[in-house]
């Protein structure tokens, strides 16, 4: 179950930053549509955090230590809406490129996340 | 004297200070919890995270501070982070049985996709273009 909400979430990020990218490549700011698709993803990264810690709650150990999973789950949740913050402050195709690198940035903590997880 | 300070952050330097945010956080939380939990192991490396943690940190303080000497403390910590990065990842190759642990500065970053040493570079490049123009 955490595994595909891992996959899925990453993917969903990966998809962010290219929207946004295309957004920042055609000299855009974030608009309503992409803070709607920010909003998803951030949805996302929250049901995993609570899924997470529900499966923590029943006992089971991620492999590489409970510590570091909470903080990749808080930080995994806490990347997109940062970087949306930020695009919010930042009104050009700059903000823009900070939300696509946030998308990024998420998809390599989910990465992370699965292997901390482990099998 | 009666001028705003100069903004750091507008444009391509709000991206840079995500991508120091996300070393601050990367950097300190995690010599936070090796230091916390197995310092013995590897005190070097663990140290050596520490410290980088709180260079970022400064950092993106000063660009978030903005005006002409937040930008000149800028510039010599990223200088110094510069330096750091590709003194400690050369450490790590040449000497691999001084760090027993990663740092975030090891192989020059490879561990955080060379963020490490690109953003020294770009944000160094991004300080000198903001220089105040002495007129």
């Amino acid at each position: 179950m955490l595994d595909v909400l891992t996959l899925v979430t990453g993917v969903a990020a990966l998809l962010l930053a290219v929207w946004c990218g295309w957004a920042a490549s055609r000299d855009q700011p974030t608009k309503d549509w992409h803070f709607i698709g920010m909003g998803v993803v951030s949805l996302l990264a929250l049901v995993q955090l609570v899924i997470g810690i529900v499966q923590l709650a029943r006992g089971e150990k991620p492999e590489q230590g409970t510590t570091i999973f909470v903080a990749y789950l808080i930080g995994a949740f806490a990347c997109i809406p940062a970087a949306g913050f930020m695009s919010l402050a930042e009104r050009t195709r700059w903000g823009s490129v900070t939300v696509a690198a946030g998308g990024v940035v998420l998809a390599v903590l989910e990465v992370r996340l699965f292997d901390i997880w482990g099998a | 004297m009666e001028q705003k300070p100069k903004r750091l952050i507008s444009g391509p330097g709000m991206l840079l200070v995500w991508f120091y945010g996300v070393m601050v956080v990367g950097a300190v939380s995690r010599s936070v919890y090796q230091i916390a939990t197995e310092f013995d192991r590897a005190p070097l490396a663990y140290s050596l995270s520490a410290v980088a943690g709180v260079v970022y940190g400064f950092i993106t303080y000063t660009l978030i501070r903005g005006g002409e000497r937040a930008r000149r403390a800028a510039q010599v910590c990223c200088a110094a982070e510069l330096a750091g990065v590709l003194i400690v990842g050369t450490w790590t190759l040449a000497d691999p049985s001084a760090f027993p642990d990663a740092t975030v500065w090891s192989d020059y970053g490879m561990g955080y996709v060379f963020i490490p040493v690109l953003l020294p570079l770009s944000a160094l490049y991004w300080l000198r273009r903001n220089r105040e123009v002495t007129r």
